[in-house]
């Protein structure tokens, strides 16, 4: 499970990024109701929340850093930990659980070596629950990216993976 | 007024009166588990939930106001059974060894669960075992004991306004923890404890010193000396079956001396102390008119919660130590000396209403005497745990007295115990210092009582005095917001000096009483330490004889060198992330 070390390049790139995050938080400013709006933006800039941007919103919005952490984890949406290159998503709805979502979850998860919400440590993949995408006829479904892969097998699921660098 | 029925029983309320409440006055007492007379009813356990004629599905009575005409029945037999189901989900996911937990035979879930008649628990959850957070020095928490009802986090959140507190993640990880499951003793927790005191379970309690106490206690080679707190004495006799505010000073003193500490003082006597060295403190402030209003140091909660929120007003803080802290650095000197045993052969206890007190005791810079100056701290509930060990009933102990030179107090020490009585204390010296006669009507009644913020104005000989006290944590921040302001904009304060107490009652309502409490019975504890006051011959800290024999053995003068290093102190900046020191740059 990758944790939060990062090389020193990309700690140069989030650099920047918080320039950008302080506009956010000036725009929301002394807001708390606009606690979600300002975390999806700042998750859009960063890819995941770091602790420091949480702090920095708690600040940024007088709100306390136990909300924004409840808020965060309430939410599936929010992630706490770098995103993978290749975001992995096995869809566990009503009609994919009965066709076998589960089997195609844990097979992924020990081929990826992660469990979900988690990312590969060379970040190739992240593997995640999505519930219903609304391709409830190719039942059991799995997203990559925004790709869509219906009927998908066992057996054929990690090819498909595979094919994602 | 509200007229209706209850179980075919009728009732009259007045309107906007909760069913719960209603039922109560119709003799009917609806199961609760989450409701807690305190606070705001959030609807959590679904416990208390009732029928109501020609109303659709169930209502939660603690949330629902009763209606004009309605008809409620309460025990219908559906609701028997949803009840125990309620109940027996909660235990399909709870630790359910009572017999070691704290909380045996003082559980709100025990005694629902007996109540009710459960016997079996058909479901069971294969949960891993959580660990246990015991980061801080004050608190532990037990997430496997926890239900979930929420209070803590209200009281955390809304009381106290400290939000250490939050419930994370969702659905069967729900759990409710620091930030970034940092640990207690690691975020901004203030320690204050009114997260234990609200808990109905075994998930929040104090970080226990019993054990090494009975260490002490049976090491022979060792002379271990015990203070306790005013608020104790009005206290400690809930925790044997006594009504709240029963004042039981000499029994106290007893079965202090028959447990086995070797001399049995008086935090009481250092209250006096504080208020020599703090109205000292006072007056000279008065005088130069800089860093006012002057604002009292003696509860640790407090300090810690101006340290992360409100650290620019160190300044104005009083330098003076709290009473259990001046008294551990005396033990460890002038009793020392006068009694002639060996400093590093004292054991320095203290009983404490306060779990914070825990925290304060640690601290790095409590050593003015060259050891750590208060070694333990017991709250009141773990000494009745420890008096109960040792088959000592306070209910059978003879009225005795306290041992001396650190053991005698005045009727201004022992109100220190509860919401406005340091001020109060304070007032009685400071006017004396000032005026060099003494104020005639001691009780000072503006300033007492429950209200979150009393203020009051004393003319010292012309010199009109502006002072107000807080208490809670959510009332000394709309203080303080108020002194920023006042302080930012006209460049001075309208007060001259502010008591602040970090828990609701003050220290009567501290997080180390007994459980089961409510503010009724803080106000109770409240009365019974001004009635104490009133029956004392001394009633000025500056009249206690043995606080005389201090000064001039000893100390020297208030505010002296030595006062100075063994009864004063200083504070740090805190971070409002993780309560961390912020170091100086």
């Amino acid at each position: 499970m990758v944790t939060e070390n990062q090389c020193s390049c990309e700690q140069a790139q989030e650099e920047e990024l918080y320039g950008k995050l302080q506009e956010v938080i000036k725009e929301h400013k002394g807001k708390p109701k606009e606690l979600i709006m300002a975390l999806h933006k700042a998750q859009n800039l960063f890819g995941y929340l770091p602790r420091k941007v949480q702090e920095m919103v708690a600040e940024g919005l007088n709100v306390s850093l136990s909300e924004v952490y409840g808020v965060i984890t309430f939410y599936n949406f929010f992630s706490t930990a770098p995103q993978g290159r290749n975001n992995v998503k096995v869809c566990l709805g009503t009609a994919c659980y009965v066709r076998g979502g589960q089997a195609l979850l844990k097979k992924a998860e020990k081929e990826l070596g992660i469990k979900a919400d988690e990312t590969t440590e060379d970040r190739r993949y992240s593997l995640g629950i999505v519930r219903c995408i609304g391709a409830c006829g190719l039942a059991p479904a799995m997203l990559i990216n925004d790709d869509v892969y219906g009927r998908v097998k066992t057996t054929k699921m990690m090819e498909i993976i595979k094919k994602y660098e | 007024m509200i007229k209706a029925k209850i179980n075919n029983v009728d009732v009259e309320v007045p309107e906007g009166t909760s069913i719960l409440w209603a039922a109560r006055k119709a003799n009917f007492t609806i199961p609760t588990l989450c409701s807690h007379p305190d606070l705001v009813p959030g609807g959590q356990c679904g416990i208390c939930v009732v029928e109501i004629e020609g109303i659709p599905g169930l209502k939660r009575a603690c949330m629902t106001p009763l209606g004009e005409g309605w008809k409620v029945h309460t025990h219908t037999a559906r609701l028997m059974e949803i009840r125990r189901q309620l109940v027996e989900l909660i235990l399909s996911y709870h630790d359910t060894d009572c017999l070691t937990c704290i909380k045996n035979n003082n559980c709100e879930l025990q005694a629902l669960a007996a109540t009710l008649g459960i016997n079996t628990v058909e479901w069971h959850s294969l949960e891993e075992r959580l660990p246990i957070d015991r980061s801080s020095a004050a608190i532990v928490r037990d997430p496997n004991k926890c239900i979930l009802c929420g209070r803590c986090t209200q009281v955390c959140s809304n009381m106290q306004t400290v939000n250490a507190l939050a419930v994370n993640h969702r659905g069967y990880s729900t759990v409710i923890t620091a930030a970034f499951d940092m640990g207690l003793g690691n975020s901004v927790c203030i320690n204050c404890g009114q997260c234990v005191v609200h808990c109905p379970v075994g998930a929040l309690y104090e970080n226990s010193h019993i054990e090494k106490v009975w260490d002490a206690i049976h090491d022979p080679d060792k002379f271990v000396v015990v203070q306790e707190a005013p608020a104790v004495r009005v206290m400690l006799g809930e925790e044997f079956g006594m009504e709240p505010g029963t004042l039981v000073t000499g029994k106290m003193y007893a079965a202090l001396r028959r447990i086995g500490f070797d001399a049995v003082l008086d935090t009481n006597f250092s209250a006096d102390l504080t208020i020599i060295e703090e109205g000292t403190e006072l007056v000279s402030r008065l005088k130069t008119g800089k860093n006012l209003p002057l604002i009292t140091s003696c509860s640790p909660g407090w300090i810690k919660f101006m340290e992360t929120f409100f650290h620019d007003m160190i300044p104005h803080m009083s330098t003076a130590k709290s009473p259990q802290q001046m008294f551990g650095a005396l033990a460890k000197t002038y009793f020392a000396e006068q009694r002639g045993i060996a400093p590093e052969k004292i054991v320095s206890v203290s009983i404490m209403p306060c779990t914070a007190k825990k925290f304060e005791c640690q601290r790095p810079e409590m050593r003015a005497s060259g050891f750590q100056d208060v070694d333990f701290v017991l709250t009141t509930r773990e000494i009745g745990r420890m008096l109960r060990e040792a088959g000592i009933d306070l209910n059978e102990m003879p009225d005795e007295k306290a041992d001396s030179l650190l053991g005698e107090y005045t009727g201004a020490a022992t109100i220190f115990g509860t919401t406005g009585g340091v001020m109060e204390a304070a007032l009685r010296s400071a006017y004396f210092l000032v005026a060099g006669r003494e104020l005639e009507s001691v009780d000072i009644a503006p300033v007492r009582g429950l209200k979150g913020i009393k203020e009051a104005e004393i003319d010292i000989d012309g010199l009109k005095v502006k002072v107000a006290v807080a208490h809670s944590g959510g009332q000394a921040r709309r203080l303080m917001e108020k002194v920023q302001d006042q302080l930012r904009n006209e460049g001075k304060s309208e007060y001259h000096f502010i008591e602040v107490m970090a828990c609701p009652g003050g220290c009567v309502g501290g997080g180390g009483q007994s459980w089961g409490s409510n503010m009724a019975k803080r106000a109770r504890r409240g009365e019974s330490l001004y009635a104490e006051d009133r029956s004392l011959q001394h009633r000025r800290s500056h009249e206690n004889p043995s606080i005389k024999v201090l000064y001039e053995k000893f100390l020297g003068k208030p505010n002296s060198e030595k006062s100075h290093t063994l009864l004063h102190t200083h504070y740090y900046k805190r971070s409002t992330v993780d309560g961390d020191i912020i170091a100086e740059q």
